[in-house]
């Protein structure tokens, strides 16, 4: 997993609430069998036109926003399936951090595992970086995970709160599976004592 | 003494592993279900770091999502990328040996519905799978859950999950249900009190007298729908409904070990005076038959109520519901029963079980659905179909004019051949009404297996009662 330290970007702004997990990648795209690749198809109704052209109103499709690597959302973003090619096809795209009101559980936790960071704020602080994307591509803002704050391209910042054990793995770029390897003695040992008290689990 | 625990305290507590000081703890897994569309990745890891599956005897896979619904599937699966997902399921079962009930299995059918079918699914256990609705375990006092695919490959390589405990909400439901009214009306008009965020955070333990007098397939279908309120868990209590309907299946305990279970099963409730972070109550008797007319699963109201004006929302909701109004092709105050249908889609994880193809039969029993519907039943499981084969239901559907398929997921989320077309609408019991969820510019409304069979006889959404 790709570390995520300080991101300096421009922010694309999708003032829209409960975007689901349809929206963000339509199930046609799930039939892959890899986990790259799903960029192209990101937001894919909302994005192409009935003929296949982009749709020139989305607001990726956007010259400001072309090369967005923060997204700016309404609140509950992610809710619905629990499909990880979400977060791969908004990292595919180029998308590093996603800021809301609110998130889904799934899709959430599903973000640290790819080196997405998902920030929560207040609906007011959302709705003030909304308008600060509205300005376009000079609207950059830097999210500096370390410190957890967000600057805006004046200056303004806006501080976030983080789990201490997810800002940690996404620092160092950290596999949770290698970090559960070095438990496995604590497994074995919780297996041994469950096949005597619930053998038939 | 120590203090009083929720049903989820307990489960919790019997499956820790470690915990650190923060919160932060390693979770054991009792049972793990695969399906093709979110395990391929994961077994592809597992592979490249040399990894085995930790526990293959406590993972269960079966093809679903993609899965042809046509009698003539035995002839294999023509879509190219599905077929490859199906075989690298296949595969991958066989490589790393797990329980596997491959397509032409009579076992076979939506992972939700074979599980608790089989046994597997049992009082206590933590139950996951790379699919949000595994909240359906829930009904027999699981804690099940939904993960993405890094999470898959951690479970089988490991047997547990990385997690923080999440909060406790309890959702009461009292009194009775009025005639009419089922399980799915519970859920959605649950989802549109609270709605999809209600429940963000939080593992939902389902209570009450409605609940209590629900069949098992009943609370499954509550507990399903727990993820559409925003809970990745929903639970309800084990009793002897639930026993009752564990004892002899295939993989539940048997003899001694049944007794040992048993013991422990009966110690799976909330203590009295445990606290709940926050607490929903409803009336049984003020629950209606409900439709959703709009994009999201809270968007519910009682099919005797009128499209509602996006005006009379608050913030976000405005814009989102006249978006949903223009996708949906609807227009503030015309009346629900008004709204005409082209297609019924009985079936899925919410609603493929026996009972509710009984509650849908029973509506359709000597009726023609209207001319120009398109109707299918989608069976969850092959040993579901079998029965309804049995119990004469397939014969009630057909002689509607229903299409009768072969098990699997369908047109609930359309991965498979069964999809709608641009703006064609559906009286669906499935789970999500998201754009474009049944097909690209498809037009989902939810509803109970009843109300989807009383829309098909008269082509329009229509209140169950009157044909009762």
């Amino acid at each position: 997993m790709e570390k995520f330290t300080t991101l300096t970007g421009v922010a694309a702004p999708l003032p829209l609430i409960n975007v689901d997990t349809d929206m963000i990648i339509p199930k046609q795209f799930l039939k892959t069998i890899k986990r790259s690749g799903l960029g192209k198809n990101l937001f894919d109704e909302m994005r192409y036109l009935e003929d296949g052209s982009e749709n020139p109103d989305f607001v990726l499709n956007k010259p400001a926003y072309r090369n967005a690597e923060i997204l700016i959302a309404g609140e509950n973003f992610g809710c619905g399936s629990s499909r990880e090619h979400a977060p791969w096809a908004l990292l595919d795209f180029g998308i590093r951090c996603i800021i809301a009101p609110s998130f889904a559980d799934i899709f959430y936790n599903n973000c640290f595992k790819n080196g997405i960071l998902p920030i929560v704020l207040p609906q007011e602080q959302v709705d003030e970086l909304m308008r600060e994307a509205e300005k376009g591509e000079n609207a950059r803002m830097t999210v500096d995970l370390e410190n957890q704050e967000i600057t805006t391209s004046e200056g303004k910042t806006f501080r976030f709160e983080i789990d201490s054990f997810k800002k940690h793995c996404l620092l160092e770029g950290l596999d949770d599976i290698a970090l559960t390897m070095a438990r496995i003695d604590s497994i074995a040992e919780y297996e041994r004592k469950m096949a005597l008290e619930r053998p038939w689990v | 003494m120590t203090a009083p625990k929720t049903l989820y305290d307990k489960i919790w507590d019997a499956h820790l592993v470690e915990e650190s000081e923060d919160g932060t703890s390693l979770i054991y897994i009792d049972r793990h279900l695969v399906h093709e569309v979110t395990s391929p990745q994961a077994f592809e890891g597992l592979r490249m770091a040399g990894r085995k599956v930790r526990a293959p005897e406590k993972t269960i896979a079966v093809p679903d999502h993609n899965v042809p619904t046509t009698p003539d599937r035995e002839k294999g699966i023509e879509n190219e990328e599905s077929r490859i997902q199906v075989e690298a399921l296949d595969r991958n079962a066989r490589e790393f040996g797990i329980h596997y009930y491959p397509v032409n299995d009579i076992r076979q059918g939506i992972v939700h519905i074979v599980g608790p079918e089989q046994g597997w699914t049992l009082p206590g256990m933590t139950v996951v799978c790379g699919d949000s609705h595994t909240a359906t375990h829930g009904a027999f006092g699981a804690l099940a859950h939904g993960i993405g695919t890094s999470e898959v490959e951690h479970v089988l390589a490991t047997q547990t999950l990385i997690q923080k405990k999440s909060k406790n909400m309890k959702v009461e439901i009292t009194g009775r249900l009025q005639p009419g009214v089922t399980a799915k009306d519970v859920t959605l008009a649950i989802i549109g009190a609270t709605g999809t965020a209600g429940g963000t955070g939080h593992v939902i333990e389902y209570c009450g007298d409605v609940i209590r007098d629900l069949s098992m397939e009943g609370r499954m279908t509550v507990c399903n729908m727990a993820i559409e309120g925003g809970a990745r868990a929903g639970l309800i209590a084990p009793d002897e409904k639930t026993f009752e309907y564990i004892k002899g299946r295939p993989h539940a305990p048997k003899g001694a070990q049944w007794e040992a279970a048993m013991a422990w099963w009966q110690t799976l409730f909330t203590d009295e005076d445990a606290e709940f972070d926050k607490v929903v109550t409803l009336k049984g008797e003020d629950i209606a038959p409900v439709v959703t007319w709009g994009t999201s699963p809270e968007d519910v109201l009682p099919i005797t109520a009128e499209v509602p004006d996006p005006e009379s929302f608050e913030g976000g909701k405005v814009d989102a519901a006249r978006r949903a109004l223009e996708y949906m092709g609807l227009k503030p105050g015309q009346k629900l029963t008004d709204i005409e249908i082209d297609t019924v889609f009985i079936g899925s994880c919410t609603n493929g079980r026996i009972e509710d193809l009984r509650a849908a039969a029973e509506i359709l029993k000597g009726k023609k659905i209207k001319e120009g519907i398109r109707a299918m039943v989608v069976p969850g499981s092959g040993l579901v179909r079998a029965q309804a084969e049995e119990e004469g239901l397939a014969q009630i559907f057909i002689d509607a004019g229903f299409e009768w398929r072969l098990a699997g997921c369908s047109m609930c989320l359309a991965m498979n051949p069964d999809q709608l077309s641009p703006g064609e609408r559906c009286a669906a019991t499935s789970n999500r009404n998201f754009e474009g969820r049944q097909g690209k510019g498809g037009r989902t409304h939810l509803m109970s297996p009843a109300m989807a069979a009383a829309a098909a006889i008269t082509g329009r959404l229509t209140d169950v009662r009157e044909l009762m």
